[in-house]
């Protein structure tokens, strides 16, 4: 039973399509993932690459008519695709925990900070007027707010944008949530803010052995915090692995692309790596073969697979495709080829 | 040795507080507060801080959006903080700006084509057909296709509509560019797209960049000499080694330890030193910023280093930094 429980979700072959003139369009394309508990899962990747689909397909916020969600998520044994909306309010809030990017859009500004995360506790405990206070005090103080007893009383607008996800986060962790989805926490603020916020994820989650799926588009924040890491492209995961190993052997095209035009090296004069092209969109996302492929031209159709799946490369390390094997960058190329990509 | 292009000296920028019965100025929000460095030609010029530090009120000062409230900002020998001078000099057409948000910066109505002759109309009397080439040349160097000139804003992507807003600015061959945050909204593959063009344009002409952001990693990329702001006020200055091997101030080893590293094997070490620097922060506030919790005035420790420091501290820090350099 104790080993069962270790593992939170078990995504298996989820397909989350969104209807755009009357057609549907798969945004998150056969997603397998698994959350253990005490885990940090990231998912990586850029905008429009289907990140936050998962989230909200995991917590069933969508809207019902435009959207078709297939495969199964599945939380201890329960289904959460096509769970029933009165269910579904059972289990949001109380056993999965949601952190939303922009703490002031997800806040009643008429409504109490404190107030707000009692509701919270209001639909999913049995608390009474007084208990429920003393349990927000409780969780402000656990989230690092100063004077909780003050803040209590305040309304979105009166704090700072760090004092906002603290209470977002408060409210997320009330009723000490087993799952918490963090879609992007730390955007919005400023770094010396953001390192306190991630700090703060990471002891919260010791202190309740919950698991976090992380969704971030920075890969630092995923080096620092993260376990376990998907990357992302158009709909698909393209690498998973370890954190180690996604930093120091990154296999995917795309992952090492990425990890490529990050900003950080001392040389200045150099180019930043710039990858070709640019995310193919919901409608326009090419349907077979690798959907990276148009992005990386030099490397031939032959090193591609006609249907690209997913292989084990590596205990744990998951990589789309069999390009990775020939892929190197265009500069990396014999002068002969460097040269006439240069005349472009 | 390089020119400086433009000098800013003591510039502050006061927003009024208005209160009581007659509604009278009570107090000011010193958003800028006696700032002082120089940009040379050609170079990139960062300056850091985090949001509220005054950074983009000093930026826009700089550009003339903002109305100053004391302290000169010196372009070629004359203070254009006055409009007389600004005029003399045609200062508005050698200093642009980029800003963050390319979507509220674009006029949706206007076509691509409108929106970059702008400028071009307003300081040059050309024909439809020089305008145009003008266009199409300014579009080549950003990197975007001819046709984009029929197009509306909202028909290109964040990345190429920054590479618009570039172009842009670019318009009217200036000396100085102000870019505000040009890159926080992109994504990272799209960031490093924009920051080539923007670097290939400098180094063909020659263009001064005042690159004002938060993160500290693009600003280490791009510019040679830095500024980290705090509360309206720099409290550090100086070449980019200098600064990011050996900080000083508190605040901004506080800034460089929160950065996120890209080093997974010593991320436990990295989190101590964060933690560590984070407690000194906390403890020490009064050692290095005075009373009023004001950042103190800006003293020279090495070459190409100032930091803001009371001034027996300084000298200090000034002996210390010797010996580091004589170590390393």
């Amino acid at each position: 039973m104790e080993k069962q429980s270790d593992l939170l979700l078990d995504i298996q072959h989820l397909h989350t399509a969104y209807r755009l003139q009357g057609k549907f369009y798969d945004a998150a394309d056969d997603i397998n993932l698994t959350l253990k508990r005490d885990e940090i899962l990231a998912i990586v990747g850029e905008s429009g690459c289907g990140k936050s689909t998962i989230a909200s397909s995991i917590i069933g916020l969508y809207d019902h008519k435009n959207t078709k969600v297939t495969g199964d998520i599945l939380y201890n044994e329960l289904n959460l695709v096509g769970l029933n909306e009165s269910l579904f309010n059972k289990i949001r809030g109380d056993k999965i925990g949601m952190i939303f990017q922009d703490p002031l859009a997800s806040l009643n500004p008429l409504m109490r900070v404190g107030d707000q995360v009692a509701e919270t506790l209001y639909y999913h405990t049995d608390m009474d007027e007084k208990a429920r206070h003393a349990r927000v005090i409780e969780l402000f103080n656990q989230v690092g707010m100063p004077r909780p007893e003050e803040m209590y009383e305040m309304y979105p607008h009166e704090l700072s944008g760090g004092l906002r996800q603290r209470v977002v986060i408060a409210m997320a962790i009330a009723c000490k949530p087993e799952v918490i989805i963090a879609d992007e926490p730390t955007t919005a603020l400023d770094v010396t803010i953001q390192a306190q916020i991630l700090d703060l994820l990471e002891d919260i989650q010791r202190q309740s052995h919950s698991g976090i799926i992380l969704i971030t588009h920075d890969l630092g924040v995923v080096a620092e915090t993260a376990d376990e890491v998907a990357v992302m492209y158009a709909g698909q995961i393209v690498e998973k692995s370890d954190v180690k190993t996604i930093f120091e052997n990154p296999l995917h095209p795309y992952t090492r692309s990425l990890l490529n035009s990050m900003p950080q090296s001392d040389d200045t004069d150099e180019d930043l790596h710039v990858i070709k092209g640019t995310v193919p969109s919901l409608k326009n996302m090419p349907r077979s073969g690798d959907r990276f492929a148009a992005r990386i031209p030099w490397i031939p159709a032959s090193a591609h697979e006609v249907e690209p799946r997913v292989h084990e490369v590596a205990p744990g390390h998951w990589v789309r495709c069999t390009c990775w094997k020939t892929f190197h960058f265009e500069d990396e190329d014999s002068t002969q080829k460097a040269t006439a990509a240069s005349g472009e | 040795m390089a020119k400086e292009i433009i000098q800013i000296k003591d510039l502050k920028v006061y927003y009024p507080i208005r209160s009581g019965f007659w509604n009278r100025i009570t107090d000011y929000v010193r958003a800028v507060d006696g700032v002082n460095f120089s940009i040379n030609e050609g170079e990139t010029y960062g300056l850091i801080g985090e949001s509220g530090s005054g950074k983009s009120t000093t930026g826009k000062a700089i550009v003339g959006v903002e109305k100053v409230t004391g302290g000169q900002i010196m372009y070629k020998g004359l203070d254009v903080t006055k409009a007389s001078n600004r005029k003399k000099l045609d200062y508005n057409k050698d200093v642009q700006m980029i800003f963050q948000d390319s979507m509220s910066s674009l006029n949706p109505r206007k076509r691509i084509e409108d929106i970059i002759a702008e400028p071009i109309r307003n300081f040059e009397n050309l024909t439809t057909d020089q305008e145009r080439d003008r266009v199409q040349d300014l579009l080549d160097i950003v990197g975007m296709p001819s046709d984009a000139i029929y197009k509306y804003p909202h028909e290109f992507s964040g990345g190429q509509r920054q590479r618009i807003g570039v172009a842009r600015a670019v318009a009217t061959n200036p000396k100085l560019i102000v870019a505000d945050e040009p890159t926080s909204a992109l994504d990272l593959s799209v960031q490093a797209q924009v920051l080539n063009f923007m670097k290939h344009i400098q180094q063909q002409y020659n263009i001064a960049y005042l690159f004002i952001s938060h993160d500290l990693g693009v600003v280490k990329h791009m510019s040679e000499n830095l500024a980290i702001m705090h509360r309206g006020r720099l409290v550090e200055l100086g070449s980019r080694e200098e600064i990011y091997k050996h900080p000083i101030h508190i605040y901004t080893k506080r800034l460089l330890s929160a950065i996120p590293q890209v080093d997974v094997e010593h991320r436990e070490e990295h989190k101590k030193h964060r933690e560590q620097v984070e407690k000194e922060f906390e403890e020490n506030q009064g050692k290095w910023y005075d009373k009023d919790g004001r950042v103190y005035p800006l003293q020279q420790v090495a070459p190409k280093h100032w930091v803001a420091l009371p001034e027996d501290m300084a000298q200090e820090a000034e002996l210390e930094e010797r010996e580091e350099k004589e170590s390393d």
